[in-house]
């Protein structure tokens, strides 16, 4: 690759630079990763600066003896819950946003907006409270809820740019050879945004995986593992607390690898 | 105000070769244009000599100086871009300042100039106003006295008009060509509108996937084709092209033969097939009468096509299965399916190799 | 969803205002929340935690976005690389520096066996509370540059190729440039990054508590504390009305100050 006169020296910095920042990010992944499967007992002894001895006795114990496992479970059905609940609200109406103009479309979409910006923690506190009254306190579809309602809006708002990227005329041809609205929606749209959409539902996932503050009060017994780790995890000894980091971060960075074509697009819609 | 020359660039992005072997000299004050169709490496080139891209082999120089790797800033060149880039944040005054501001160019001589250049662009009045304001040809002439205001070894624009509607385009056409004529400056200009080029270029590039196909003046391009493409890419309506098989001084085609005078017989010696090329205003329907002085061959035809332009009108006449167009005034009337006498002009007459493609005559 | 959101809300507003025995409408909840002295901590801790992140977030994602502009071999995987955690949890970031920054944690293991140090950093623990906060900037801005980083990225590629291209062709050194077209430009990028890390660090929370317990109170930290551990609904649902006060009257602000001026353009 030709370079400017007198820009050698530049690009030496900013590769640099860039392993640098590369290093920054992996390198505590990376750590994590290890001391999950160190052996205890080189944990403890300070002068060894890497382990060498390893084992899936950490992993196993936190996810069996400890339950974890059950947890990892509980936010995998939380999640996924949250996924369809949204998706099945946020998907029309997002989609409406797109095609219709309708009266208040614009106050709509600022309210939404301003859902975003609202923190969440003002639902927990009283949630409890009311969840108590209506029998969904410590449950899993509880807290499946409350995520929904974190999400709801992002889900709106990116179904509503995906489905406002398929040109109308689409559905529109789709119509004219005698499909109905729906059909049209189901046999034509629908297939074209699904990339998206599947890119949109992972971050959903994401949210729903990571969150932690209205988990840990929402639930006490079934808890998703964010809180299960936040509870438990503080009086645990060190190494299953990296073990369990590392449970938390599996997951998320198989989905980056997926997903990463969309992480910008769908990142920056939501934020914009 | 320098010599630009180029020698032996070649660009490549991936497997595309986008400048492929370029060599050209601009000399001082003449005004260039390199011109093609989309893709044939133009915008590329000028991108080299700008410094915003660097090539992979050749070199460049402004005089003397070798400039290949040097970046923009230090070669002093100003350019108009094709979208303009006045920047938004910024007032008209403040775009046009903003090449002496980072020369550190003293206040009032900063003031003095931008005043001269709006004058001179006939923008003045804009000066307080930002691009948001503006209308598309008012930012391009901020753009130009942007890039006037320095004075730059070269100058470089890269489709300016292209953005601007017809009338304003051929105001602009003009008002251009009279500014660089003033200010002496070398340019290179990068259109793929063969009008502009044809009424702006002292010279003309023109280019086609990455190579330069012949460099001209206006006249030399347009009567003097060195081979086929320049042939059919200048010129409106298309010169008229068809395949012919030589023996001797005859080239007979599909539907005709034509014996052409011994004159010809040097230049059809060694080939076997060639392709012959006639421009529609070159070919007089007989009995409009041809011009005193002229050689011409006659051929009859069909009239297979009328297209009344106005002022012309185009006449698409069949031969057999070989399709010529022919320019006649609009006053020529003729009627559908009609037969119609024509004469080719032999001193027009283009032949071309068939497999270099290039010229014969 | 109206509803949804709209009636807890209305609930925080009844819970914080009815006292937890009575049950009568009263100020008493604030008012063991103001004599708490965890509140003006957490109120403290909050803001200053900020405070030092979000500059420093901000710069950094500036200087990322700055480099990943040169197209260099690789920027795409690095670009990607800067972008994983965004996946990953508070808890998770927090484990993972506690392995690092620990007594037996990797820092120190490396540091003492090539001899630099004889005795480990003590980054946690009561006694190191400024250690522990600088363990907190550290994780967070590990942990959520990214999310500034998006906002400003995404800003930096709608800064049209062309306006950078036509500064370097009249001279501007890549300082001028930056400091005349590509930071004016990136202004509504830079607010909007501003002001949605702003609100998200009122909230921070497990990254917190993980690392630093009550050690280090924050106001979505205490909220959780009396609400989970006290069990006192009403004290922490005046919490959270703080919080949200908080992040509107920010908002606010933003509105009012920020964006005509990005609007008018």
């Amino acid at each position: 690759m030709p370079v400017y006169k007198g820009e050698t020296l530049k690009m030496i910095l900013i590769y640099a630079a860039a392993i640098l920042i590369v290093t920054w990010i992996l390198a505590p992944l990376g750590l994590i990763f290890l001391s999950a499967f160190a052996v205890p007992s080189e944990y403890y002894d300070i002068r060894k600066p890497i382990p060498t001895k390893f084992t899936l006795e950490n992993v196993n114990t936190l996810l069996f003896i400890l339950g974890a496992w059950r947890s990892t479970l509980n936010s995998l059905f939380v999640a996924i819950l949250t996924i369809l609940i949204s998706f099945a609200l946020g998907l029309p109406a997002g989609y409406s946003l797109a095609r219709f103009m309708f009266k208040g479309r614009d106050t709509f979409k600022l309210l939404i907006i301003g859902l975003r910006m609202f923190p969440i923690i003002v639902l927990a506190v009283p949630l409890i409270t009311i969840y108590l009254q209506i029998g969904l306190a410590d449950t899993l579809i509880g807290v499946a809820l409350a995520h929904t309602a974190m999400s709801l809006p992002f889900v709106v708002l990116i179904t509503s740019s995906i489905f406002a990227g398929i040109p109308v005329d689409y559905e529109e041809a789709g119509m004219v050879f005698g499909l109905s609205r729906m059909e049209a929606f189901l046999r034509v749209t629908l297939p074209l945004a699904l990339p998206g959409l599947a890119a949109a539902s992972i971050f959903v996932f994401i949210m729903s995986w990571n969150e932690v503050f209205i988990a840990s009060v929402l639930v006490l017994i079934n808890r998703t593992l964010p809180a299960d780790i936040l509870i438990s995890a503080l009086n645990a000894p060190d190494p299953l607390k990296f073990a369990a980091g590392f449970v938390m971060v599996l997951p998320a960075m198989i989905f980056v690898f997926i997903a990463r074509k969309y992480l910008i697009q769908v990142w920056g819609i939501t934020i914009r | 105000m320098v010599e630009v020359r180029m020698e032996n660039l070649v660009k490549r992005f991936g497997k595309v070769v986008a400048v492929d072997h370029v060599n050209l000299t601009i000399k001082n004050g003449e005004f260039v244009v390199l011109l093609g169709p989309s893709g044939c490496g133009k915008t590329t080139t000028l991108r080299l000599i700008s410094g915003l891209e660097l090539p992979d082999e050749g070199k460049i120089y402004f005089d003397n100086r070798d400039v290949t790797y040097l970046p923009p800033k230090e070669r002093n060149i100003s350019m108009v871009f094709q979208s303009y880039a006045v920047w938004p944040h910024m007032t008209v005054y403040d775009n046009i300042a903003f090449p002496m501001k980072i020369k550190k160019i003293d206040e009032k001589e900063i003031d003095r100039r931008v005043k001269w250049a709006a004058e001179l662009l006939q923008i003045k009045e804009l000066l307080n106003r930002y691009p948001h304001q503006l209308s598309g040809g008012q930012k391009q002439r901020v753009a130009v006295a942007r890039a006037i205001v320095i004075e730059p070894s070269v100058l470089l624009m890269d489709e300016p008009l292209s953005n601007l509607d017809a009338l304003l385009r051929m105001l602009m056409r003009s008002e251009l060509k009279k500014l660089q004529k003033q200010l002496k400056v070398t340019t290179i200009y990068v259109t793929h509108d063969q009008v502009e080029a044809m009424v702006m270029a002292d010279r003309v590039a023109v280019m086609n996937r990455g190579r330069i196909m012949q460099v001209g003046t206006t006249d030399e391009i347009y009567n003097k084709p060195a081979n086929l493409f320049v042939a059919g890419f200048i010129g409106s309506p298309r010169m008229n092209f068809f395949e012919a098989s030589v023996s001797d001084s005859t080239l007979e085609t599909s539907s005709f033969k034509l014996t052409l005078p011994e004159e010809f017989k040097r230049v059809l010696e060694k080939q076997e097939t060639v392709i012959v090329g006639i421009r529609p205003e070159d070919i007089y329907p007989v009995e409009r009468g041809i011009p005193p002085g002229v050689k011409t061959i006659e051929l009859e035809g069909k009239v297979d096509f009328i297209e009344p332009l106005g002022s012309d009108t185009i006449i698409h006449l069949k031969i057999g299965e070989i399709l010529l167009l022919i320019k006649v005034p609009g006053s020529f009337l003729v009627e559908y399916g009609r037969k119609l006498k024509i004469a080719l002009d032999l001193n027009k007459l283009h032949i071309f190799d068939k497999k270099t493609e290039k010229a014969l005559i | 969803m109206i509803v949804f959101v709209g009636y807890p809300i209305i609930e925080t507003v009844r819970l914080a205002f009815t006292h937890p025995t009575t049950g009568e409408p009263t100020f008493y909840n604030f008012q063991r929340l103001f004599e708490d002295a965890y509140f003006w901590s957490a109120l403290k801790y909050t803001f200053l935690l900020a405070g030092i992140v979000i500059p420093l977030q901000v710069a950094f994602a500036l200087g990322v976005s700055l480099l990943l502009l040169k197209k260099f071999k690789g920027s795409g995987a690095v670009l990607y690389i800067f972008l994983i955690p965004l996946t990953i949890s508070d808890v998770a970031a927090a484990l993972i520096w506690y392995n690092i920054l620990t007594r037996n944690g990797y820092l120190n293991r490396i540091l003492i066996s090539l001899g630099i140090l004889d005795n480990p950093i003590y980054f946690f623990g009561y006694q190191y509370r400024n250690m522990e906060l600088i363990a907190l900037v550290i994780t967070e801005v590990w942990r959520a540059t990214a999310i500034v980083f998006v906002i400003i990225f995404a800003g930096l590629q709608m800064v049209g190729k062309e306006y950078l291209e036509a500064a370097d062709v009249f001279g501007a050194s890549q300082f001028e440039k930056f400091r005349y077209i590509i930071l004016p430009m990136l202004k509504p990028s830079l607010q909007t990054a501003l002001l949605i890390r702003t609100l998200f660090a009122m909230q921070v929370f497990a990254v917190v508590w993980i690392l630093a317990g009550r050690d280090i109170p924050v106001l979505a930290g205490e909220t959780y504390y009396w609400q989970v551990e006290l069990k006192n609904t009403n004290v922490a649902a005046a919490y959270a009305l703080i919080i949200a006060l908080i992040s509107v009257t920010l908002g606010f602000l933003y509105i009012k100050f920020l964006k005509p001026q990005y609007l008018e353009r």
